[in-house]
């Protein structure tokens, strides 16, 4: 199909692009369009105006500061994956960014609009959930921040207000002890998940007697938002991988792709996979 | 104020175009119906087929989530300006020697892409792997061939450019 009319407008400064959602109460912010203008095709989404953010200077920036990373709304997947600050400073990013679509969609799509739209089943929402990362906002009243437990709210639902801009990402910086771990399963590479799991975790003393701290699990595909599994992260601690499955604290609904007893099975599955990613040494 | 239409500059295939064209209207529909170059293909219009992959400003995208009016400005090659220029006919050449076509509805976005897969190669120097091919295609439908074929196709162009067995 193809899109209900539309206006566009290109904007060059924040401000713009916030007084012209202000003006117009249905319009939309056009960053990488890799979701949204497949949305505008097949008609589920008929804005009267897009407002193209991509011409705003200084979101595209990745920084290492202070102990955190900080990666601007407008960097294209394929850029962050380029990047030897990601690489180096924000390692579960890395390896969740070649699971996002495929070579073509990346090009295009940018991390802050798939950490705005908040698909349930996307990688950076729960790479951002497990890092306890947060989200910088421009909105009509200013600057604010937003951690990421209180961002994503619920299916496709977050945060952001109908005249705010999502400007940047931030999350820690991982350090010697930092651990990391990612895997989900799809039918096709590149395609959003059946289930998947982005954690991280910290060493805690060294060689044959170390151990795992701080475990965060963010599971993702099983439910409205990336899920933390509080319980099973507790026995991981414990250094009780089974104990761990057995605990998932889960609760996934059927979908198109796979029924709710699969979905908690895959779940399983994959705590076993990244559980022994987190119990490698970092290279 | 902002326009349903917008007038657009932007380099096709090495020509330079300007058009007024509607702003709902996608990279791929304004090749195919305002420039007439039919080579890149309309499959499932919402980024999962990959019959649409042409090249903006070097890069591969999908040309049905991307909007004409976003490309002014830019450079886009399609496969007519690829076939064209030469810069493709190994490749094109091994997809016709190794059956990795059939029907040829996917190919123009398949041959984008694994050129575009062998460039990154050169650049980084070396081979790509079958599973490299196979992940770099994994966003291009074929429902003809079971996908063995093009890999075939792509890999010996890949030795061949890199001085191997042809």
């Amino acid at each position: 199909m193809k899109p209900a009319p539309f206006a566009y407008k290109k904007v060059r400064t924040l401000e713009e692009a916030v007084a012209l959602l202000a003006e117009h109460k249905d319009a939309r912010l056009l960053a990488g369009g890799q979701s949204l203008i497949a949305t505008l095709n097949m008609r589920l989404s008929a804005p009267s105006l897009l407002i193209d953010i991509n011409g705003i200077g200084g979101l595209d920036g990745i920084a290492h500061k202070s102990g955190t990373v900080e990666i601007g709304a407008l960097v294209r997947h394929a850029q962050a994956e380029r990047s030897e600050t990601i690489a180096k400073h924000a390692p579960l990013i890395a390896r969740a960014l070649p699971h996002i679509g495929h070579a073509a969609i990346r090009n295009r799509g940018t991390l802050g609009g798939s950490i705005a739209f908040a698909d349930p089943a996307a990688e950076l929402p729960a790479c951002l959930m497990a890092l306890d990362g947060e989200v910088d906002v421009t909105g009509p009243k200013g600057k604010r921040t937003v951690e990421a437990p209180d961002f994503f709210k619920g299916l496709f639902e977050t945060a952001l207000g109908p005249q705010d801009v999502l400007t940047a990402i931030r999350v820690p910086a991982a350090s010697k002890d930092s651990r990391v771990g990612f895997a989900e399963l799809a039918r096709r590479h590149g395609d959003y998940a059946i289930v998947g799991l982005a954690a991280c975790a910290r060493a805690d003393g060294k060689g044959n007697n170390s151990r795992l701290a701080d475990v965060r699990l963010a599971f993702f595909g099983v439910g409205a938002t990336p899920l933390r599994a509080k319980k099973a992260e507790a026995a991981l601690a414990e250094g009780n991988v089974d104990a761990a499955v057995a605990a998932l604290d889960l609760d996934p609904q059927d979908d198109v792709q796979a029924t709710a007893a699969v979905k908690k099975h895959l779940a399983g599955m994959l705590l076993r996979r990244v559980a022994k990613q987190l119990m490698e040494a970092r290279a | 104020m902002s326009d349903l239409a917008l007038d657009i500059t932007l380099t096709v295939n090495g020509e330079t175009v300007t058009e007024r064209v509607e702003a709902r209207k996608t990279l791929v529909d304004f090749l195919r119906e305002d420039l007439g170059l039919t080579g890149s293909h309309v499959g499932c219009e919402h980024g999962v087929c990959g019959s649409c992959t042409v090249r903006v400003n070097g890069e591969i995208v999908r040309g049905c989530l991307m909007l004409a009016v976003q490309c002014d400005g830019a450079k886009v090659e399609t496969i007519e300006g690829l076939s064209d220029s030469g810069e493709v006919a190994d490749l094109q050449a091994a997809f016709e020697q190794r059956n990795a076509l059939q029907c040829g509805y996917c190919t123009p976005g398949m041959i984008a892409a694994a050129q575009d897969l062998l460039l990154q190669a050169k650049e980084r120097g070396g081979v790509p792997s079958r599973d490299q091919i196979r992940s770099h295609l994994s966003g291009n439908y074929c429902r003809c061939t079971g996908y063995h074929a093009i890999v075939d196709a792509v890999e010996s162009v890949a030795q061949a450019r890199a001085g191997g067995k042809p």
